[in-house]
């Protein structure tokens, strides 16, 4: 498991953070976690220089394709990485805590207590060989130290609270007893079990039908309210962070190169890979003819290229992003991007 | 002029119960369904799993025979095929699936992958098999040195462009695409929907078009069938299907469909409760548990597939001897 070495921690010349009122509850700051081979020879940066803000209760999409490292950034954040990955550079303030120079065994009180996740595939996450109600209440015996009966109780209530009907029946069953959505709910319940501030959900409905995703997202929704978590979602999916989010974080290649509100991102694209996705979408209301793909594939992330890494597939693409990286640039309204395209009337200062 | 028209096409499966298989029960998988595939047009089909239409697909290529009902090719029943003609009926129709990384084996060239249904099923020269592929590889977009390298060299994207490559070797009139962008990224699938889309009107192709993606359906059909649990409960038009759904199960499909606009604000249907196992349907209209619009005659009789203004409904809220209003 998580070996996330950094190397040189960095003694941090900041005041204990917890104390400062009005802090986001996650911070992430100049975050990097690169896959280093064997031999050192091959450096994958999965993320790269991630900087990123999740407030109390608030709901963050992070978007991107296979290999933009939104995975990579959840496992880093519960530092659950595999044993080739490196947390490089960066700070993880949650809860005014850098959870970067947390030891393993303190990483296992904010694992399942204070940060959840829920995953992709329901089945690979619950365990064929234990009963619903066992896996439920197994969190809150380790980490709130119930006795059997306690947890068992609470495992019941918690199936009610994520909708499964005639919970008490359902408590001595097992994963294979149970449909795709009802599985997914289950791993809802584990996640909140602990009444976590922050629940990563990692394309927590893909492998669900449609009108059950429907039920999933909004037994989300009012899990949130009613318990006033963070929820950040990873997803390559923008209709899903349309209809739950309030932030967009878009990742490309291991950077974000466009975070903000979501309304105002959707409304007026800051970045070009942005816009490229965005009109790449197929549409119910409008017959287009054609879509407007985004031609070429994303690059390799251990051979990136110089300057900004979208410049190969980009249609706005001049000198200067083929030989310097953009920095990340702040625009109004707590819009960031990552290009050179943006002008020194919407920026409100580089970052 | 249709292509493909399948009437009460019906497939169930026996499924055993009990290690003795005692009692035996029958997954409906499609039940009575009847459509039809214009030339040089796309059909979509909906729903969710267990809807029965990857069945109906795998009726479509042959891979399955039919319990009841017929389908006819070009006006000819497939059940009065000859070997010969069955041979030539399969290199007609060809599919499209939805794992690139699946479809294609590792251990072969990209030319001996596309060739291959071209050598299985006719005799040309080598130097004509060569030609071909290069031909085949240049219409899908993909450079001519493609055809000596091996699959683990390419993207997803370029792996389903090498699919489509294969599946048009023979020359087919209708091609089924099982899920043909849902294993690709979001960048990457318009580049494939729009190659799907000039390859139809180039080569007059037809297609039967399965996603779960419904936007991507409408987007790319002419007509959409929805489907769930074995039956056919609306079919139409795709723009009007999808502007102004009929049945209720439509309408609450189309509903939980994600938004593509934060700002856009929308009646959301949320259906309770789950599909229920095609062995055990519901009596009457197999929607009825879930259905918010439900009548007493719902749990009854099982609605008809008929005529309600531009296009077809089973619902007895738009059939004549329904008490609609």
């Amino acid at each position: 498991m998580s070996n996330s070495t950094l190397s040189s921690v960095s003694s941090d010349p900041r005041p204990s953070p917890a104390v400062r009122a009005g802090r986001p509850l996650l911070e992430i700051n100049n975050f990097s976690t690169h896959y280093v081979s064997a031999q050192g020879t091959r450096v994958v940066r999965a993320v790269d220089d991630v900087t990123l803000r999740v407030n109390a209760g608030e709901t963050v999409g992070i978007v991107g394709e296979s290999g933009s490292g939104k995975s990579t950034l959840a496992l880093s954040i519960l530092r659950v990485l595999p044993t080739a990955a490196q947390i490089v550079s960066g700070q993880l303030w949650f809860e005014g805590e850098d959870l970067v120079r947390k030891t393993d065994a303190e990483m296992q009180n904010v694992r399942g207590k204070r940060i959840a996740m829920i995953l992709q595939d329901p089945m690979a996450s619950l365990n064929p060989l234990f009963t619903i109600g066992n896996q439920v209440a197994e969190p809150i015996r380790v980490h709130e130290g119930a006795n059997r009966g306690t947890a068992w109780r609470r495992a019941r209530d918690l199936l009610k609270a994520v909708r499964i009907p005639s919970p008490e029946t359902r408590v001595r069953q097992f994963p294979h007893e149970m449909s795709g959505g009802m599985r997914q709910r289950i791993v809802g319940a584990i996640g909140i079990s602990c009444e976590p501030r922050l629940l990563i959900a990692d394309e927590p409905t893909t492998s669900l039908d449609l009108t059950i995703q429907a039920q999933y997202l909004n037994l989300l929704r009012d899990l949130q309210r009613e318990h006033g978590l963070a929820l950040i979602f990873i997803t390559h999916n923008l209709g899903i962070v349309a209809k739950m989010c309030d932030k967009l974080v878009v990742m490309y290649a291991g950077r974000v190169v466009e975070s903000g509100p979501v309304s105002q991102v959707f409304n007026a694209p800051a970045h070009p890979y942005t816009r490229a996705l965005l009109n790449a979408i197929p549409r119910m209301s409008d017959r287009r003819e054609r879509l407007t793909a985004i031609e070429g594939q994303p690059p390799d992330l251990a051979a990136l290229p110089r300057g900004c890494a979208f410049a190969a597939r980009c249609p706005d693409a001049f000198d200067r992003c083929r030989k310097e990286t953009p920095p990340e640039f702040s625009l109004d309204g707590g819009r960031t991007t990552r290009c050179w395209l943006t002008t020194a009337a919407t920026r409100s200062g580089a970052a | 002029m249709n292509v493909l028209e399948a009437d009460g096409l019906t497939k169930h499966f026996s499924a055993r119960r009990g290690l003795l298989g005692g009692s035996r029960g029958v997954v409906r998988a499609v039940d009575d369904i009847s459509f039809s595939i214009e030339n040089g047009r796309t059909l979509g089909v909906v729903g969710e799993s267990g809807c029965g239409k990857t069945t109906t697909a795998m009726l479509v290529l042959g891979l399955e025979e039919p319990t009841g009902g017929s389908i006819r090719f070009q006006g000819q029943d497939l059940r009065t095929l000859d070997p010969l003609q069955r041979k030539q009926y399969r290199k007609s129709v060809q599919a499209v699936f939805q794992d690139p990384y699946a479809s294609l084996s590792p251990r072969m060239r990209i030319s001996d992958i596309i060739s291959e249904p071209l050598i299985t099923n006719e005799t040309v020269t080598s130097a004509g098999v060569r030609k071909r592929v290069l031909q085949l590889l240049d219409l899908v977009g993909l450079p001519e040195r493609s055809a000596d390298l091996f699959p683990h060299e390419f993207s997803g994207g370029q792996r389903q462009r090498i699919a489509i490559a294969r599946s048009l070797a023979l020359s087919p009139k209708l091609v089924v695409l099982d899920e043909p962008v849902s294993a690709l990224d979001v960048s990457i699938r318009a580049q494939i929907l729009n190659l799907l889309r000039d390859l139809q009107e180039e080569l007059g192709l037809s297609y039967l078009f399965i996603a779960h993606d419904l936007a991507a359906v409408a987007h790319m059909s002419h007509a959409i069938v929805v489907m769930y649990l074995g039956k056919i409960v609306e079919m139409g038009d795709a723009q009007t299907l999808a502007r102004a759904p009929k049945h209720p199960y439509t309408a609450a499909l189309f509903s939980a469909a994600l938004p593509s606009h934060p700002d856009e604000k929308r009646d959301e249907i949320v259906l309770t409760g789950e599909v229920p196992s095609p062995l055990n349907p519901p009596s009457g209209c197999r929607f009825h548990p879930r259905c918010p619009m439900a009548m007493p005659i719902c749990s009854q009789r099982e609605p008809e597939l008929l005529q309600a203004d531009d296009r077809l409904v089973a619902c007895h809220l738009f059939s004549a001897g329904g008490n609609a209003n």
